[in-house]
């Protein structure tokens, strides 16, 4: 069995086409991160209370809960801000509260106090999950993370510096940065929160993107080496056909083990699991649309020759 | 020919070193030892079985918990509701609408023994599930030493380090992690803990050293008595009491009566021995007198939960527990005479299973951490072979403290001095004179490190700085098991169409990277166990996603094996050149993984480091079973026939 055998696709002179479509999505990501003042971080980053309950009702008969209620009684007490919302089940409700106190046990204490009826005397069962993050430790996660990305990059250019050239360095790197733009700025449209596994999958993201980008230019190089008198361009081309089997295959097989830890993982690792599921589409994307063509473009207006060639 | 010798002895290799780890692990645990607690709907105790021997898939105690016992780990302590079966609670007095109820029902194994015993040089070692998986708490905690000079601030968060051990060790949960993060912060992990509540207050609260003095024998032979009496009218009223071991009261007091030497005493336990001798010689006579030789039966329950060594009073680790429950009773204080109080002594850090001392203390005061200036260790000089070379910890208390102190020491000569902190004796040295000068040593047949213990523990009373909260994640077990699940069902599922994809588009050599694949998945288990890495969720998620990354290194290999086999090479040279053009591919694009996975552990805490590590196992794993073990196969595959065509 085989998809693709022997394909001819010009992706390279599609490469403006490719750019529109790529600087609209990013540019729309960035228009909705600049209305909602910045991503919308977790409290793992801003600080506050994040409390998973189970408000299985103690008479099995009975409705599930209704959120509003929860919120009445939340801001009688004077929790204004908290974000209510059902998590993965009708009788499960996560309650978050953003801001420097942390709350939960007063929070707890109220919620078992109103609804007798549905929180379980037993403190085992009735609570989830507790995550409470002071404002410092948030603060200090954030510049971390921004770090631990911006690391991750300098090793990869220094990484392919040494075993390609700087150009392809700097070409992987731009197709990683729009990688992670683009996920991000989806994850700012639909109103998903940046957490810490978030952030962990956005350098998973990057290692992946990263992973066919090489494939590509592992083939490149060789090809280079091969085709001496064609043009940059059409061998660029040829090898992109060439890896393209492996590159939609490994794709297809990542992807669908990321959807299946979407679909069945359980809710605690869902915005973890969408964010590969992204990143992986647009991480395929970019090795074939951005980081060649990007090569392309950076050989044709600097008029300049890849070392590789001459080896 | 040399080098597929050496492949064939490395793949021999990982082969018997990932039997040797994970085939401990797949034996089902059979026989447990376990503490087994049963509340009603309203949390109070029903019964209480402990230390009992129980195999599971008997199911004595309901499906349910036989379910959980099967599933649990040593120490962990596990809390269900189900509904006990009537005979396990038919000692209990409950009406018969209460036994139809759901019961909470908390479980701690002891111990577990599996019935197929494999050789003992077999690896011993456990797949750790982190806190996410399991259930437990998670705290970090920031020692404020912005107004202390920088010589103290080191020495204050160590010492604040030592209290919360300290009182987590009192607390009894099992395996914590407690840690020092950076400068001046603690990071304390709580796994399978069930009342993160009260474990928070104990860790929040402020550490208190108090000086008390032990009480005289009368007075302990007062307290025990008068213990003894309450819990024989007042047996029915205590469920717990029901696993008291009774009939070794002759042990404990005569230990007790050592240095009062009090004959009568002994006289009177003759006196009683040879009453129920009677008793038993005329038993079943009547009614009337089986229910006095009942309630003569359990006159002995509270001395019997001690027994005695060095002159000192012991409490065997299997009584610790109703030990506990009683010196938690709040009608406790009007049972003991006015004025006294028990205590537990400190648990022996190198046998944290053996007896521990306990102590039965005037309530008084006499002398607080407050006025203690420093401790600090000191090894003994001089020709006194008593103390000669031998270490002590020296305290020096300030001009109050010494006032005081020489005044208690004056007033008490040869009685014993209780050094607590935080309602744990932790010695109680004799006094041999009035100490003046707010000097004083305690000396002990001490190691070093008993000794540099102590002085530490000395000094954590005097909590230099503020501890605060600063960041907390408590996961429920519901919530664990929870992920477990879907975990494992994910894993699965990706598995399972990934393994048939490849089939289907790759026939015969697909079916080998499947093979490879699963061994994978195998070989991540292992190494995880070998290194006793703790398994995450976000762990689990790496290694799904490496269920998709490592079939690459095989697709990239046949792709190039087709690339070859279409310019009409033979199957030989075509499966070699695959494998030589994929190769350079392959360490490229997992180099650079391996870079961000390396990044993603130096930054991440916790849960996404489990992430990074079964991540980086994967790849590293994925390079030998994609490369090595499929290149294996396909080599066997062609030596041994002459084949023209090639399954791919």
């Amino acid at each position: 069995m085989q998809f693709f055998s022997e394909t001819k696709i010009d992706f390279i002179s599609k490469r403006t086409i490719a750019f529109i479509i790529s600087g609209t999505i990013i540019l729309i990501g960035i228009i909705s991160l600049i209305i909602n003042n910045g991503p919308k971080y977790s409290i793992d980053f801003l600080g506050g209370t994040l409390l998973e309950l189970d408000f299985t009702p103690v008479d099995a008969n009975a409705e599930s809960i209704k959120i509003q209620d929860i919120r009445d009684v939340l801001n009688k007490y004077g929790y204004l801000g908290a974000e209510i919302q059902e998590f993965g089940n009708p009788n499960y409700i996560l309650v978050r509260i953003k801001g420097s106190k942390i709350v939960g046990k007063q929070v707890i204490d109220i919620l078992q106090k109103e609804f007798p009826k549905y929180t379980k005397k037993n403190m085992n069962e009735f609570l989830r999950r507790q995550e409470e993050v002071g404002p410092r430790i948030g603060e200090e996660l954030r510049g971390k993370a921004i770090k631990a990305i911006l690391i991750a990059m300098l090793g990869i250019i220094i990484y392919i510096w040494w075993r390609f050239e700087l150009s392809f360095g700097i070409a992987a790197v731009i197709a990683l940065f729009h990688d992670v733009f683009i996920t991000i700025g989806i994850f700012s449209i639909f109103g998903r929160e940046i957490s810490l596994p978030v952030i962990a999958a956005l350098l998973t993201i990057v290692g992946y993107s990263l992973n066919d980008t090489i494939v590509v230019f592992d083939r490149i190089r060789e090809d280079l080496k091969i085709y001496r008198r064609d043009k940059f361009k059409s061998v660029i081309n040829h090898s992109i056909n060439e890896t393209l089997s492996r590159t939609v295959i490994t794709s297809l097989t990542t992807f669908v083990v990321v959807l299946s830890l979407f679909l069945f993982g359980g809710s605690v690792i869902h915005n973890f699991a969408l964010a590969l599921l992204i990143g992986i589409i647009v991480g395929t994307y970019s090795s074939i649309f951005v980081a060649s063509p990007v090569l392309v473009e950076y050989y044709e207006r600097s008029g300049k020759k890849s070392t590789l060639i001459k080896r | 020919m040399k080098k597929s010798k050496w492949r064939t002895f490395l793949i021999i290799a990982v082969v018997l070193v990932t039997i040797y780890y994970l085939l401990p692990l797949m034996f089902t645990r059979d026989t447990v030892v376990c503490n087994i607690e049963i509340y009603d709907q309203s949390d109070s105790l029903l019964k209480s079985i402990t230390g009992e021997e129980y195999r599971v898939g008997s199911k004595k105690y309901g499906d349910k918990i036989d379910e959980m016992l099967a599933k649990t780990k040593t120490n962990e302590f596990l809390e269900i509701r189900t509904i006990i079966p009537a005979d396990v609670l038919a000692d209990v007095k409950v009406s018969p609408e209460k036994l139809q109820q759901m019961q909470t029902v908390k479980i701690n194994v002891k111990n577990l023994k599996s019935e197929v015993t494999l050789p003992s040089w077999f690896s011993h070692k456990t797949l750790k599930l982190g806190l996410d998986l399991q259930g437990g708490m998670h705290l970090v905690m920031e020692v404020d030493t912005s107004e202390l000079p920088k010589k103290d601030a080191e020495y204050a968060v160590k010492s604040a380090l030592e209290i919360i051990r300290n009182r987590i060790d009192q607390f009894g949960v099992s395996e914590p992690n407690i840690q020092l993060i950076g400068d001046n912060r603690i990071l304390v992990q709580l796994p399978g803990l069930h009342d993160p509540k009260r474990a928070k207050n104990l860790i929040g609260k402020t550490a208190l050293l108090e000086f008390k003095l032990v009480a005289k024998s009368d007075d302990i032979k007062k307290a025990i008595e008068n213990l003894d009496q309450y819990f024989q009218e007042n047996y029915s009223k205590y469920a717990f009491l029901q696993e008291v071991k009774e009939g070794e009261e002759a042990a404990v007091e005569s230990s007790l009566l050592e240095d009062v030497k009090d004959e009568n005493i002994e006289k009177e336990k003759v006196e009683n021995e040879n009453i129920e001798q009677k008793k038993e010689d005329e038993s079943k006579k009547s009614e009337e007198e089986i229910e006095q030789k009942e309630e003569n039966q359990h006159s002995k329950v509270f001395s019997s939960l001690l027994a005695s060594s060095q002159n000192e009073l012991i409490v065997e680790n299997e009584n610790l527990p109703v030990i506990n429950k009683i010196i938690k009773l709040p009608e406790l204080d009007k049972i003991l005479p006015e004025g006294i109080q028990i205590l537990l002594g400190k648990a022996n850090l190198e046998d944290p299973y053996g007896p521990r001392p306990i102590f039965f203390l005037y309530k008084n005061t006499e002398l607080t951490g407050k006025y203690l200036k420093t401790a600090d260790v000191s090894i003994g000089q001089g020709m006194d072979p008593r103390t000669a070379n031998k270490p002590y910890v020296s305290l020096e208390f300030n001009n109050e403290g010494a006032e005081i102190f020489a005044r208690v020491t004056e007033k008490n000569v040869k009685e014993r001095l209780a050094i607590v902190l935080d309602n744990v004796v932790h010695s109680a040295p004799v006094i041999n004179q009035r100490i003046a000068g707010g000097r004083a040593q305690i000396t002990g047949n001490f190691t070093m490190k008993e000794a540099k213990d102590l002085a530490i523990v000395l000094r954590a009373g005097k909590l230099p700085a503020p501890v605060e909260i600063i960041e907390e994640r408590t996961i429920g077990p519901s919530l664990g098991s929870d992920s477990i699940k879907a975990g494992f069902i994910s894993a699965i599922v990706g598995l399972i169409i990934v393994i048939l994809f490849m089939m289907v588009y790759y026939k015969a050599a697909g079916f080998i990277a499947d093979i490879a694949l699963v061994f994978n998945m195998v070989i991540i288990l292992a190494v995880l166990t070998m290194f006793r890495a703790t398994l995450t969720m976000p762990g689990i998620a790496g290694i799904i996603l490496t269920i998709g990354m490592s079939v690459d290194a095989n697709v990239l290999i046949f792709a190039r094996i087709r690339e070859e086999l279409k310019k009409k090479r033979g199957i030989r040279s075509a499966i070699d050149n695959g494998y030589k053009r994929a190769i350079i591919t392959i360490l490229d694009a997992n180099i650079t993984t391996l870079i961000t996975a390396v990044v993603l552990y130096q930054f991440g805490t916790g849960p996404i480091r489990g992430f990074a590590v079964t991540l980086s196992i994967g790849i590293i794993a994925s390079m030998f079973t994609a490369i090595l073990l499929t290149r294996a196969i396909f080599d066997a595959f062609i030596l041994n026939k002459q084949r023209k065509t090639l399954s791919i």
